[in-house]
């Protein structure tokens, strides 16, 4: 069984006098125990507020309406009351910001943001906390742990500062950590150090990571399986391999597209998406992503497509996929659809490895 | 920190020779000199040169000017035109009543208002809320010496559970030690004494304190609105740490930040002007003292008043800072 299972999740924000804002439109998808999956997207997909509503961190506000279900190890994480629900995070689930300098308190030393979780959840205190947090500090790279400890943010330097966001984080040894853009605030060369720190700390402690970014290089480098969000919803489903090679949503192909690539031929244009994620169609209404899509046909619009499952558990939601190169458009076509899961999935043969988009680089380590 | 304070100390200088400057001038050039501030009217030019001369008026203007300073640096503030008593002399008597008043305001401005704009911060849009941002306003509007009106017709003169005027019941006979009426009660163990000063303290601090607390009221609750949506509040929520944890540790101590510059401020303004509350009251402060000096043209006394402001205005700053640093580290002096 999936270690968190996201069935369904809906956040609404209603607002007197104004049309409600649908942020998470039934998205679903699973995590298993040890696992990295990532959430991509562009802004406003509503990568972040799922993590939110999963985490029960959503501002309290007249109008917001939470629905479905977050299955984490057999708890409905979404019906818990506030007490429960605190003693879970930080200790079964935590999280890393996007922002590490507004992440942390700034008038509190290091030293006392890593031991209040670990008082709280490993009921440490003293010297015992002390020492715990400075093996924590020294455990996510950052040198002269015992000195940071009394240090303040503003002390440290913009990677130090997510370390020990991060250090906060494992402090209590989740099972699941979700990562909200974790390196979309610091400079390239530390967020390569971040990753690389979260893809070892993952390994070793057998922690399964969330992670939400709109980076297509930290999930070619790091997820094993990649959901693809637009509008609100999952709209491409698949393990880290085929989706970069045979993405067939035509939004995760512009995502793809979008990205420079340091073997692209000299003088190659870059294939933005045109329009912005404004340019919304009500799900209700249809694809969402239909006004900005290259593959729109009539079957677009008048009802949303279903998601449609593939060979190898990846699954889209779009009536006009990209085709696979190598097959004929009637081998690509749809297999079957969602809610009928148990149905055998036609076996495709393995894609070859020139696609349109050229595969992530190969980073797997043995 | 130590090498903060004094530095801060040492600021005072300047600042006081540019005040004294300033009062210097201002002096000389009253309105017919002060022979007319002191003699009137009807004073016969004789008159008015012989006080001149006694005064050292018809002496070069930088020796009249080295005389000033070396009399401010002695603490020599002069004689007061209307008692005849020594500057000095009346602040030391008057200045410790207004200190206590404005203390008494400041801790029932501040242990209500803090707390009430917190909590208006929480309940946001609820009726705590609404209550406490219209009952601000209100304490805005209400000009003080109404207020105190008001207070002395209801709880002094018709229920008659404090008294209406007067620092302490003159028939205890209490015995004076530094002028602070509620120390000295303390100081020589007459707890009657002290516990008749407080008494005398808690109507004109109400009426005093109406103003800090509606302004306290609502700044800590902007403040702890803004604090309330940081990251790092987030963060503390996503720790899981109980709801008592997040609020004391990471809402209430960030949202202090801007209360603590408006108590400086506001402290400030009540030290030197608590001229109404103390007249409704019959408080025998400073503030009813200058208010008289004003009025009857006592140079002396104003010039005394303003150097005496002066210096406590960068005193509360300077406790401000230092309390600032306290709190937060980013400003924290080395």
């Amino acid at each position: 069984m999936a270690l968190l299972e996201v069935d369904d999740l809906s956040v609404t924000f209603a607002r007197r006098n104004q049309r409600a804002v649908h942020a998470v439109d039934g998205v679903s998808f699973s995590v298993d125990a040890g696992e990295v999956v990532g959430l991509v997207g562009e802004s406003g997909c509503g990568k972040s507020v799922t993590s939110l509503a999963i985490m029960g961190l959503l501002p309290k506000q007249p109008g917001l309406r939470v629905g479905g279900k977050a299955v984490f190890d057999g708890t409905d994480l979404l019906q818990l009351d506030d007490r429960s629900r605190r003693d879970i995070r930080g200790r079964d689930i935590a999280m890393i910001f996007q922002d590490p300098l507004s992440s942390l308190n700034p008038v509190i030393p290091i030293g006392l943001q890593v031991t209040e979780v670990l008082t709280r959840h490993r009921g440490m205190k003293g010297d015992a906390a002390a020492k715990e947090a400075a093996q924590l500090l020294d455990r996510v790279g950052i040198p002269d742990p015992k000195r940071r400890l009394k240090e303040y943010p503003h002390q440290l330097s913009g990677g130090m500062r997510q370390r020990a966001l991060i250090a906060m984080a494992v402090a209590c040894q989740p099972r699941l950590l979700i990562a909200d853009e974790p390196t979309t605030a610091l400079d390239v060369t530390i967020q390569a150090q971040i990753l690389e720190l979260l893809k070892d700390l993952v390994r070793d402690s057998g922690t399964a990571l969330v992670m939400i970014t709109h980076d297509l290089g930290v999930v070619a480098g790091m997820c094993d399986t990649i959901n693809v969000l637009y509008g609100g919803r999952v709209v491409e489903t698949a393990r880290r391999r085929p989706l970069f090679r045979e993405p067939r949503h035509p939004y995760t192909v512009g995502l793809l597209g979008s990205v420079p690539r340091l073997d692209a031929g000299r003088g190659e244009k870059l294939n933005p998406i045109p329009g912005s994620v404004r340019d919304l169609l009500p799900w209700a209404d249809g694809c969402a992503f239909a006004p900005r899509c290259t593959r729109r046909v009539d079957a677009c619009v008048g009802q949303p497509p279903e998601l449609v499952l593939a060979h190898d558990g990846r699954s889209y939601r779009c009536v006009n996929p990209a085709p696979v190169p190598g097959l004929t458009p009637a081998e690509a076509a749809p297999v079957t659809v969602a809610g009928a899961a148990d149905v055998p999935v036609a076996d495709e043969p393995p894609a070859p490895a020139a696609g349109p988009v050229p595969a992530p680089r190969e980073e797997e380590k043995p | 920190m130590i090498r903060f304070i004094v530095r801060r100390l040492l600021q005072l200088i300047p600042t006081l020779f540019g005040l004294s400057i300033l009062l210097f001038i201002w002096l000389r050039r009253l309105p017919g000199g002060p022979e007319t501030a002191i003699l009137g009217e009807r004073g016969t030019p004789e008159m008015r040169a012989a006080i001149r001369h006694n005064l050292g008026l018809d002496e070069p203007i930088m020796i009249q000017y080295g005389r000033f300073v070396r009399r401010m640096i002695r603490l020599d503030l002069g004689t007061s035109i209307s008692t005849k008593r020594e500057v000095t002399t009346e602040f030391l008597q008057r200045f410790p009543g207004t200190v206590e008043l404005t203390i008494t305001a400041m801790v029932i401005a501040i242990g209500i208002g803090i707390p009430l704009g917190y909590l208006a911060a929480r309940r946001r849009g609820r009726l705590l809320d609404h209550l406490s941002v219209g009952g601000s306003l209100i304490g805005i509007c209400i000009p003080v010496f109404f207020l105190a009106y008001i207070l002395k017709a209801i709880f002094s003169e018709n229920l008659g559970w404090f008294p209406s005027s007067g620092r302490q019941d003159p028939t205890l006979g209490a015995t004076r030690i530094t002028n602070f009426f509620v120390l000295d009660g303390l100081m020589t163990r007459e707890w009657d004494a002290a516990a008749d000063a407080l008494w005398h303290l808690v109507l004109p601090g109400i009426a005093l304190a109406s103003i800090p607390l509606a302004i306290i009221v609502r700044i800590t609750r902007a403040s702890v609105l803004e604090v309330l949506n940081e990251d790092f509040v987030r963060t503390a929520e996503a720790k899981g740490l109980t709801e008592n944890v997040v609020r004391r540790r990471h809402v209430l101590r960030n949202s202090l930040l801007p209360v603590v510059t408006s108590v400086g401020l506001l402290t400030g303004g009540l030290l030197s002007g608590a001229v109404l509350t103390e007249t409704v009251f019959a408080f025998s402060g400073i503030g009813a003292f200058v208010a008289e000096a004003i009025s009857q043209r006592d140079y002396p006394v104003l010039m005394g008043f303003i150097m005496i402001i002066a210096v406590v205005y960068v005193l509360v700053n300077l406790i401000v800072d230092l309390s600032y640093s306290l709190i937060d580290p980013r400003v924290r002096v080395r």
